[in-house]
């Protein structure tokens, strides 16, 4: 119970940089990131331009099956996959804390009935409900990506998101916002979801990570919005056949998958460690 | 050191504690002397932060992550603690020097029987036989006064009450019949009655069985009770050291003399006063004498030479360079007139045949009573007694009650959202813990101006300018508007939290038990803070508490609550002088008290 600690607890940003696995998480992800958003202006060649022979070595990483480059295919092919994963890495994340946040402040029988219904969700297998939709329409489309896998990880942030609140919901600051008669939503607003943070943020790396990879799969699968355009995802499917000839236009799509993974989750461990005692509060 | 003693005992010499890392070489405790006598009780005092811990467990030759001792030695049968192999040290621990924690239910595995518990220590430590083990089990729990059959040596620690599992730590720590036993609080948490048995218990075994003991407490008026010396620390010295009557009748350190200012007696009502300002952090002591910049009686050289503690009489030392000429003490200091009973009141909460339930099981059992205009009324009792279930259906935290809560005349509804604007405005709470409730997210402005916006008396800058003015009536400068709770000592939460209640502008306060978390220095300040502000604002309050001593400073009339009923009630001082129930007797006499 050191209170007088006016030296102590800097800022929480400064307490990060002092996190090698933050540090390292976030730098990997930046660069990626930069890479992705640039890559596209900055290509040798266009990503549907046939450069030379199907998987030859010519460029940097070699041809694809259709003989386009692999280098440029790969410095455009992540644009997609990152929008459609943040994009919905945030929906899940708003849907998934609002629904655990308010079974948590409500209690009792409406907190059963939420997380219950939460739990049905649960059973299905993540990728299985955008499977299902993506099948049944002709063209997917990048909002319905979004819709699905955004759905599909709501109930597993939800029942995080219950789990923090329920410790923050009892506390005394909560009673006395509601001893004031403060509206419901603005104690949840107000009071609880900023104590929710730290934990909230890692989730949200975590989430990143797995939205990554699960629309990294739609495209192998083949859900991708435009089956002409560069997906990293897509280009595993296109060139599989050649793993053993030409392994550049497999691995570079793998590797960039990878490595944003990895980035995105170190950089939530990193701020998980921190959200816990002894890393600092 | 006093008059050279030998041998048995205890005795730490010129120990120096610092703190490792980042601010290393910070002294969190420096040049403490102790002697403890074999069937000795030594009370070692100070508010937090003062180093009454770390000294503790120096004891045992442990320190905290992030601290280390320095210097010093630590002298058992001429042994030094601190310069033992660690394999001997283990050995001495537990065996020869024992230690009873604040919280002995996390000391408890609560996985295993105690029985099993306490058969597994004497294992441990290879004490009697297999055979003998149990029948000594059952001795030690007889020792201690609790039941030592079967059925008990079944139960796991949480079947027990929090009075039973202190005496089981206690009965524990007396198994390897240690020299030494070092107690850390063991009484925080528990009620008066309680409190008294254990501090009973472990004296008498401590005489009987010639142990030295450290008492470590924040609380004077608990070693005036069973401490055969006290020592008084401060900002990680030793202030004052004495015997217990010395310390009591002839305190020479002003700080003990401030600290025994803000304590309230039983007998009669005080004044309370706080001692300004809070115990310095290692690091941030002031040069010089490290009490100067808060005693009421420093002068210019104060800050300057730094005191070295002198003997003034047999065996009573002092820290202060103007030890002597500052004049005398008296215990009666600062009293002042009881609340008279008869003068006339009137009524603005009326509470009629109250049940309040827990689901299904009824916790409050009819209760009835009022609350005069400007007027404090204290529900007093022990844990589970009702008095925090009764002022939260008050405050409205607790909905399931039925009965008649009125408010001048107007029934109030059963939880805040079901009262009107009007209502929750005039009628505050302010909780127990300052540590759980402020928003740590917050920052003082934004929590102390909420109220004000919410019930529309102010907003904006006008609305800034009021919880500055607030803030200055409750002795917080207008530097900590921009700070978060974590920045701000628990009093000074608390402050913050008695400025929110404030701004809503109430007619009635209802404080549930709002100094058992703070030091008794800042219980004082509190107290006189609400004082004034009752006398200033003619504020009603219901103050719920367990500490019958501040009821006779702070109340005009007392409920003695016992397992959800009123089984005495009037004005304070009839009570108090002359009370008519069993139950009320058995708290006064085990309320421990200096007077």
């Amino acid at each position: 119970m050191s209170t007088t600690d006016a030296t102590a607890s800097p800022s929480a940003l400064r307490r990060a940089l002092r996190s090698k696995r933050f540090v390292f998480g976030g730098a990997l992800t930046l660069v990626i990131s930069v890479f992705v958003v640039v890559g596209p202006w900055l290509a040798p060649h266009g990503q549907n331009e046939v450069v030379g022979a199907p998987f030859s070595s010519q460029g940097l990483f070699g041809t694809d099956y259709l003989g386009q480059d692999v280098l440029s295919r790969v410095m455009y092919g992540g644009r997609s996959v990152l929008v459609i994963a943040l994009l919905s890495t945030v929906l899940g994340m708003v849907l998934g804390v609002l629904i655990g946040v308010v079974a948590a402040y409500a209690g009792g029988w409406w907190d059963e009935v939420i997380m219950r219904l939460n739990d049905v969700m649960l059973a299905f297998p993540q990728i299985l409900l955008a499977l299902l939709v993506l099948t049944a329409v002709s063209q997917p489309r990048a909002w319905m990506i979004v819709l699905l896998v955004g759905a599909s990880h709501a109930p597993r942030v939800a029942r995080l998101a219950r789990g923090v609140a329920l410790g923050i919901v009892s506390r005394d600051f909560v009673h006395a916002a509601e001893a004031l008669g403060e509206r419901r939503s603005r104690v949840i607003l107000a009071e609880v979801l900023p104590n929710m943070n730290a934990p909230l943020l890692a989730e949200a790396g975590l989430r990143l990570t797995y939205s990554i990879g699960i629309v990294a799969a739609l495209g192998f699968l083949g859900f991708a919005t435009d089956p002409s355009a560069a997906n990293w995802g897509q280009m595993l499917n296109e060139n599989r056949l050649a793993l053993s000839t030409q392994p550049w236009s497999v691995l570079a799509p793998v590797l960039l998958i990878g490595l944003f993974t990895i980035g995105t989750n170190l950089t939530a461990d990193g701020i998980a460690q921190l959200s816990q005692p002894g890393g600092g509060e | 050191m006093t008059t050279a003693r030998t041998g048995a005992g205890i005795r730490v010499e010129d120990l120096r504690i610092v703190l490792t890392g980042r601010g290393g070489g910070t002294d969190v405790v420096d040049d403490i002397d102790l002697v403890l006598e074999p069937g000795e009780v030594v009370g070692l005092v100070g508010e937090s932060g003062s180093g009454k811990t770390t000294v503790g467990t120096s004891l045992l030759g442990y320190t905290r992550a992030g601290a280390m001792i320095e210097s010093g030695k630590v002298l058992l049968e001429d042994r030094d603690v601190l310069a033992l192999p660690w394999q001997q040290v283990r050995k001495i621990r537990g065996e020869e020097i024992a230690y009873v924690p604040q919280d002995p239910a996390a000391a408890l595995n609560p996985s295993i029987r105690i029985g099993k518990q306490i058969v597994e220590l004497m294992e441990l430590r290879g004490l009697g036989t297999s055979e003998s083990r149990l029948a000594d089990a059952r001795a030690g729990l007889e020792e201690v006064g609790l039941p030592s059959d079967d059925e008990f040596l079944r139960r796991y620690s949480h079947q027990l009450s929090g009075g039973q599992v202190q005496r089981v730590a206690l009965a524990m720590a007396f198994m390897p019949k240690p020299k030494v036993l070092v107690l850390d609080e063991p009484t925080t948490g528990l009620d008066v009655t309680t409190q008294g048995m254990v501090l009973r218990t472990m004296a008498e075994l401590c005489r009987s069985h010639g142990v030295a003991a450290l008492y470590v407490t924040h609380d004077l008026a608990v070693v005036a009770n069973i401490a055969d010396r006290v020592a008084v620390m401060y900002a990680g010295q030793i202030a004052e050291l004495g015997p217990r009557e010395r310390i009591f009748a002839e305190p020479s350190h002003p700080y003990t003399r401030a600290l025994l200012d803000s304590i309230p007696h039983l007998s009669q009502a005080r004044a309370l006063s706080g001692i300004p300002g809070r115990t310095p952090a290692p690091g941030a002591r002031p040069g010089g004498c490290r009490f100067h910049d808060r005693c009421s009686v420093a002068e210019a050289r104060c800050a300057e030479s730094v005191p070295e503690l002198r003997t003034i009489a047999p065996d009573h030392e002092v820290r202060c360079l103007r030890a002597g000429e500052i004049g005398s003490w008296d215990i009666s200091r600062g009293t002042v007139p009881d609340a008279d009973p008869s003068k006339a009141r009137e009524v603005i909460l009326e509470i009629g045949d109250l049940e309040v339930f827990y689901g299904a099981k009824r916790v409050v059992h009819g209760v009835s009573f009022d609350v005069g205009r400007a007027e404090t009324v204290a529900l007093v009792g022990e844990s589970g007694s009702g008095k925090t279930t009764i002022s939260r259906c008050v405050g409205g935290l607790h909905r399931e009650w039925t009965g008649r809560i009125a408010f001048e005349g107007q029934e109030l509804g059963k939880g805040s959202r079901k009262r009107s604007v009007d209502e929750r405005k005039r009628v505050q709470y302010i909780f127990q813990n300052p540590y759980l409730s402020l928003n740590p997210r917050l920052t003082i402005e934004q929590i102390v101006k909420r109220p004000m916006e919410l019930f529309g008396i102010a907003s904006g800058k006008e609305a800034t300018e009021r919880v500055v003015d607030l803030l200055e009536q409750v002795a917080l400068g207008p530097a900590v508007l921009r700070y978060q709770a974590s920045r701000l000592s628990g009093g000074e939460r608390q402050r913050v939290a008695i400025a929110r209640a404030l701004a809503a502008e109430p007619d009635l306060l209802v404080c549930d038990e709002i100094t058992s978390a703070l030091d008794v220095s800042v219980q004082g300040s509190i107290v006189s803070l609400l004082e004034e502000l009752r006398l200033q604002r003619g504020i009603s309050m219901l103050f719920v508490t367990h500490n019958l001593a501040l009821v006779r400073s702070i109340a005009a009339r007392v409920q003695i609550l016992n397992e959800g009923r009123v089984v005495e009630s009037g004005s304070v001082v009839e009570v108090m002088d002359r009370p008519r129930e069993d139950y009320t007797k058995r708290l006064l006499s085990n309320s421990p008290r200096i007077d």
